[in-house]
């Protein structure tokens, strides 16, 4: 126990510590937990500098006053100039045209994403610049402009298709089943399609339950198709890029409530690897694992839970197919307990797919069932009491991870 | 600032030739509904758009071998030279003939599947694909070995891939309905109908990028143009309707062809649409609307140059009805028993190859032994191109997770560590990922 104490004060003079110094209080920690057994020091960081006394799960290594971290951010420590301000859908519009820029082939394909800028803006002001024939405005015919997107994918170019909400890319299932999905295999490799079909999706505030619906689960049999879901401003752009930049057809489901969410982002040129998870918090206790909006959800309640004493590992998955299962791994083996937390439904869903692949793989790790919080089975109904109750909140998150927890 | 704007529509004039379908046609169309209906009598050519060389559009001159005969001198009968009237004949025989050993190894069990024939309807395929630059492109449905035929696919290529052979154009992963061929441009091949079209639509809109904003040339001094070839059944079809309205409103470089052999597997055309006059719904959009005799390689040439060539030169879609039939069922598994013998006789006797022959020999293009000669050539492709199939190498396993993805990362990070793809076994496993 001493031995504890003597050594986080060695660690708070370390500078490896202090990556978001802004965001801790390291003080609180060298208070010594009255009554408890042993301490651990978890100092949150990037997840590269972890430093931990775990002494055992049960109940002993509480951490009191720790404040959970918020979005981490390896890289931005590497980049040396001061970065800029950004909401997430201008990140969204700025990887665009940095692609367009360094690429004429990128064109962009969707309704009202000319003229009027894209319904959620993503695509303000690039009708401008590059003319109406590289920012396509189209009639409302998403099944055949979907189409016409692989088509011109096929043969040399690489279009960005949107959908004005993800919904409606329901129409466009067979051009994206079929053609988007398959045609690289049935045609025995010759053509490519480096489309990207990109959207918000998601529960939004009251939108109707056609309008709330999350298609990530209803794509992710289709072979031949990679799906990310961005979270925030710095991935955003990234995955743009990176989904651009990639030969495969990437479907990039961005949600509705998160366009707004502030964030420095560096200036240089950079993307996200479309395959890999992303640790948003170090912890030893549980996993959890989420993607998009679920992600801030999750956030919330790993507050309360630092408060209440646990010390959860939060990891977006970002890339809904294929899984990082080499992070998602590493994580289980590390805690042995995973939690879910997700916004598509609970049936045939991305956590059904994903419980799948752990007790696949990870299987002699896990301590407990893994838990699954994921949307209730209901079309999102209109009222607003009701359709916080579809979605997962973080007061269940809390009551899982302490279920989980026992 | 913009490369392309808006476009209007505009006005162009929706002429065509319509045959009339009267007494001596024994399938009338019932009553269509059409208000202009009592104007489209009209046998005579008519031109096509405001190009300065007008359209001669053709008509069908259906049962009457008298008026055949009188149109010789008749000014809609293009003008064919021997290289090329040989050439069309070489192509339908080789359509032909590919499609009966088609028939026979299904029975024999070397292919499998779904396998939809095209006898008869030759004049079509020919008629238009023979027109073709190497740029341009064709898309078709999965009555398309003989498209891929046509674009100049090898014999042996499509054999093998039928055959199932890792040699097939495909590698054997598409089959009858997924003919693809990057060299030749043939772009599929697609087993749901209606789903090539906004494709094609979409390998148009391709070529106008490439020569706007690109600034690409293209070879063929003009817009790369597509042909887009599909059924009388598809013309019901949603994606139809949205893709002719987005060709036309960017003026677009593609011919849609429509093969109308009058039936979608067991469903008659005429109980299947309100207004089965189709060629009507392209001047709905805007763009012209033209039938054809699709029985006729000439005069579906004729049409074919003339849609091949404005779409070239940047002037829009147009929309091609060509009236055809298929001799045989929907597919090899169809009993075909629906079809009525009288039509079946009927179309039999306006067999296009026949009358090509006939066309060749009558206008000394060429004698018996030069046309016999080469059928005994196209004989020689087709067996070739059967052994060579069969000796062809079935796909191994480790073929079977190749080309899901283009960039292989696509299939993830492994639990190791690493991407799953860089590991040697990797194609040697289940397609569990």
């Amino acid at each position: 126990m001493a031995a504890a104490l003597q050594t986080a004060g060695t660690l708070t003079a370390s500078s490896n510590l202090v990556i978001n110094s802004e965001r801790f209080r390291f003080g609180s920690l060298l208070r010594s937990p009255a009554g408890m057994k042993g301490t651990i020091l978890v100092v949150k960081s990037d997840g590269r500098h972890t430093v931990g006394f775990n002494a055992g799960l049960r109940g002993a290594n509480l951490i009191p006053n720790a404040v959970a971290a918020k979005t981490e951010d390896s890289a931005k420590s590497t980049y040396s100039k001061p970065g800029h301000e950004i909401l997430l859908f201008e990140a969204l519009r700025e990887g665009l045209e940095e692609e367009m820029d360094r690429d004429p082939r990128v064109c962009v394909i969707g309704e009202d994403v000319g003229h009027y800028g894209g319904s959620y803006k993503v695509t303000k002001g690039l009708a401008n610049k590059y003319g109406d024939l590289r920012v396509l405005d189209t009639p409302i015919a998403e099944n055949s402009f979907t189409g016409m997107g692989i088509g011109a994918a096929m043969t040399g170019l690489r279009p960005v298709v949107e959908g004005m909400n993800m919904g409606f890319l329901l129409l466009a299932f067979n051009q994206i089943s079929n053609n988007c999905g398959m045609l690289h295999y049935t045609s025995g490799g010759q053509f490519t399609i480096p489309i990207v079909i990109r959207g918000p999706g998601g529960v939004g505030r009251q939108l109707g339950a056609e309008h709330s619906q999350r298609l990530e689960s209803y794509f992710q049999s289709i072979p031949g198709l990679q799906m990310v879901a961005c979270s925030t401003p710095y991935n955003s752009k990234g995955l743009m890029k990176a989904a651009i930049r990639s030969e495969n057809p990437v479907v990039l489901f961005e949600h509705v409530l998160l366009y707004n969410l502030k964030e420095r982002i560096p200036d240089e040129d950079y993307i996200c690897c479309l395959e890999e998870a992303e640790m948003v918090r170090v912890g030893e206790h549980v996993t959890i694992l989420t993607y998009s909006r679920m992600r801030y959800h999750v956030m919330q309640a790993a507050k309360t839970l630092v408060n209440k004493g646990y010390d959860p590992e939060v990891v977006d998955i970002r890339s809904l197919k294929p899984f990082d299962l080499y992070t998602i791994g590493n994580s289980v083996k590390k805690t042995h307990r995973v939690l879910i937390v997700e916004e598509c439904m609970r049936t045939g869903g991305i956590g059904a797919s994903l419980r799948a692949a752990i007790i696949d793989n990870f299987w002699d790790y896990l301590d407990a069932p893994i838990m699954c919080l994921s949307s209730q089975d209901v079309p999102t109904p209109y009222a607003g009491s009701l359709e916080e109750q579809t979605v997962v909140q973080p007061a269940q998150i809390v009551a899982a991870v302490e279920q989980l927890c026992r | 600032m913009s490369a392309f704007s808006a476009v209007k529509i505009l006005p162009s004039p929706p002429i065509t030739a319509r045959s009339t379908p009267k007494p001596s046609f024994p399938f009338v169309f019932s009553s269509p509904s059409s208000p202009t209906a009592g104007g489209i009598h009209r046998p005579a050519a008519a031109p096509l758009s405001s190009s300065p060389r007008p359209l001669r559009a053709v008509s069908s001159h259906v049962l009457s071998n008298e008026q055949r005969v009188a149109s010789h001198s008749h000014q809609d009968e293009a003008e064919v030279t021997r290289e090329e009237a040989l050439d069309l004949y070489e192509d339908m025989v080789l359509g032909r003939s590919f499609e009966d050993m088609c028939a026979q190894m299904y029975y024999r069990g070397k292919m499998f599947g779904f396998v939809h024939l095209y006898n008869g309807q030759e004049a079509v395929s020919t008629g238009f694909i023979r027109l073709l630059q190497p740029g341009d492109s064709v898309v078709s449905t999965y009555r398309d070995h003989v498209h891929a035929l046509s674009k100049g696919v090898p014999a042996r290529a499509v054999m093998a891939e039928l055959f199932g052979r890792t040699t097939g154009c495909c590698r054997g992963q598409g089959g009858s309905m997924h003919m693809f061929s990057a060299p030749h441009n043939l772009i599929g091949g697609f087993a749901f109908i209606g789903e090539g079209i906004p494709v094609a639509t979409g390998v148009a809109f391709s070529s106008r990028y490439r020569h706007e904003v690109l600034e690409e040339a293209s070879p063929s001094g003009g817009l790369d143009v597509t042909v887009a070839f599909f059924g009388d059944g598809t013309c019901n079809n949603g994606q139809f309707f949205e893709c002719l309205n987005m060709a036309q409103l960017w003026k677009l470089p593609i011919v849609f062809v429509v093969e109308n052999n009058l039936w979608a597997i067991g469903m008659s055309h005429l109980r299947a649409t309100s207004d089965p006059v189709i060629w009507k719904k392209g001047p709905a959009f805007g763009m012209p609307g033209v039938h054809v005799d699709g029985m006729d390689v000439l005069k579906v040439r004729a049409v074919a140059k003339e849609a091949i060539e404005r779409a070239r030169r940047g002037e829009g879609p147009t929309l091609v009805e060509c009236e055809t039939y298929r001799f045989r069922g929907h597919s090899l598994a169809d009993p075909d028993e629906l079809r009525n013998p009288d039509e079946k006789a009927h179309y039999a006797a306006r067999d296009p190859i026949l009358a090509l022959k006939k066309h060749i020999i009558e206008h000394d293009l060429a004698n018996e032994s030069d046309l016999k000669g080469i059928e005994k050539k196209i004989d020689d492709v087709i067996e070739d191109a059967v052994e060579f199939a069969d000796a062809s190498p079935l796909p191994p396993r480790s073929q079977l997770l190749e080309n899901v993805f283009a960039d292989p990362k696509g299939f993830g990070i492994g639990p190791d560590g690493k991407y799953r793809c860089e590991d040697p076994k990797f194609t040697e496993g289940t397609a569990q990922v």
